[in-house]
């Protein structure tokens, strides 16, 4: 299953990679793979922005505007100005509306 | 007040205690009882029940566990925290709960409160460096969107592995010596998945639906005279179960049947499936009377109810597996501009039909 093309933040720069493997550990959707010493970036459309390779990344060789691909905390942004958020896991007085 | 003595306070999935270096620790069952069993489908089905659905942050131990035993990370979330329990029949491990405050592995991670600070002060409290000899931790995979792991390694020494996705793969995991697969590293989203989603999604949209029944109501009832009940009966009862065929194919068909509907966009899906119903009701005006003879009231069933399926397969892109949020922000910004022009026309088509019905047309 794919989803909208060509609209991802994800950028990487190999340059900087000190091949750890982590991205490759972290991806569930096999984004990163390794070739030879350096993790090589595949198919940038599988990507959701999840941003556990930027976090694990210690050499910040990846960079990506992380979030969650989920339209309930996005309206809830959009309606209120907040970040993007759900209501899992926040507090009542925070509002967000109850999703995940 | 919760009734006193420690025997009243234990939840029995706890069912006893292993002596270690750091105190005594609770050793959790690695089955379930009706309780779980019966916990899981309420889960599943009430967001109020979900929500409140918790285990006490902490360590846990299973089976006879030694200071060289794997620790393994979990969410109190029941639910989470029960199907990991659940695989570990037969091993020896410490569980270490993170307080998520309810919620699962992956959407906690999203949020950062399954994450680098929480693994750092539930390493601290539980006296994790006294307990275990070796200094790692596995994670579930899927909890890496809220974990720099280099700088839990800086701050309390012990280095992250990440585990598989699945709970399911835990023990081949520990048994090969925790070597994961390419396929216990990729999250899928199969129809089994989807579908468990589904009455979870018809509860939360059924919970508001009382505001859409009385507007249907209202709507069709009103009459110069006053709001007539046999117009609401006439007209109402048909465009209702429409209104329920609708939330029918976007909040459960759609999700279900996701990769075999074209287009990637998860709003034309829904609004694609949300046609059928509507045409199917357009069919029967061939052989019967009914309040959709009316052009007017048609037409706007063709925007209105098809629109309102695609709005809740647009809200499943939270729960599925492959979407970004830079995706769905794009998704969102096209159906808003959409919906506001499908809107308008609607609108206009409905006064049309109640001003047809009221003679003045």
């Amino acid at each position: 299953m794919r989803y909208l093309k060509e609209v991802v933040t994800l950028s990487y720069d190999e340059t900087k990679c000190d091949g750890c493997r982590r991205c490759t550990e972290v991806c569930p959707h096999a984004v990163f793979v390794m070739n030879g010493k350096t993790a090589l970036l595949t198919d940038r459309n599988k990507c959701i922005e999840c941003g556990a390779c930027q976090n694990n990344c210690e050499s910040e060789a990846i960079t990506v505007t992380a979030g969650v691909g989920c339209a309930a905390a996005l309206i809830y942004g959009m309606i209120t100005g907040n970040e993007p958020q759900c209501g899992c896991s926040t507090d009542d007085s925070q509002g967000g509306i109850s999703c995940c | 007040m919760l009734p006193s003595g420690p025997a009243a306070l234990l939840p029995p999935w706890i069912t006893g205690t292993v002596q270690t270096s750091v105190g005594n620790v609770n050793r959790i069952a690695t089955t379930w009882d009706v309780n779980d069993r019966r916990g899981q489908i309420k889960a599943r089905i009430s967001d109020r029940f979900r929500m409140a659905y918790t285990v006490k942050p902490g360590l846990f131990a299973v089976g006879n566990p030694t200071a060289e035993s794997p620790v393994l990370l979990s969410a109190n979330y029941k639910l989470s925290f029960d199907i990991l329990r659940r695989e570990l029949a037969g091993i020896d491990a410490w569980v270490l709960v993170l307080e998520t405050q309810g919620i699962n592995v992956w959407c906690a991670a999203g949020k950062g409160t399954f994450g680098t600070d929480e693994i750092i002060r539930q390493i601290r409290s539980a006296g994790l460096e006294k307990l275990v000899k070796h200094h790692k931790i596995i994670s579930p995979q899927l909890g890496a969107p809220g974990i720099k792991s280099h700088l839990v390694k800086k701050t309390t020494g012990f280095r992250i592995k990440f585990g598989p996705v699945e709970a399911r793969d835990i023990r081949r995991y520990l048994d090969s010596g925790e070597k994961v697969t390419p396929e216990m590293r990729r999250v899928t989203f199969d129809i089994k998945a989807r579908t468990v989603l589904v009455p979870m999604e018809l509860s939360m949209v059924m919970g508001k639906s009382w505001m859409v029944v009385l507007g249907f109501l209202m709507f069709f009832g009103l009459m110069p005279q006053g709001i007539l009940f046999n117009q609401i009966y006439a007209a109402g009862l048909p465009a209702l179960l429409l209104f329920l065929a609708a939330v029918l194919t976007g909040a459960g068909l759609t999700p279900i049947l996701l990769p075999w509907i074209p287009f990637r966009s998860f709003t034309v899906k829904g609004f694609l499936l949300g046609l059928l119903p509507v045409g199917f009701v357009h069919y029967l005006t061939a052989f019967y009377v009914t309040p959709f003879d009316n052009l007017f009231l048609l037409g706007a069933s063709y925007l209105v109810f098809p629109a309102l399926s695609g709005y809740l397969a647009f809200n499943f892109t939270g729960c599925s597996t492959f979407t970004s949020p830079s995706g769905v922000t794009k998704e969102l910004t096209i159906l808003l501009k959409v919906y506001a022009v499908l809107l308008l026309i609607a609108i206009v088509l409905l006064i049309c039909y109640k001003l047809q019905i009221w003679g003045i047309l």
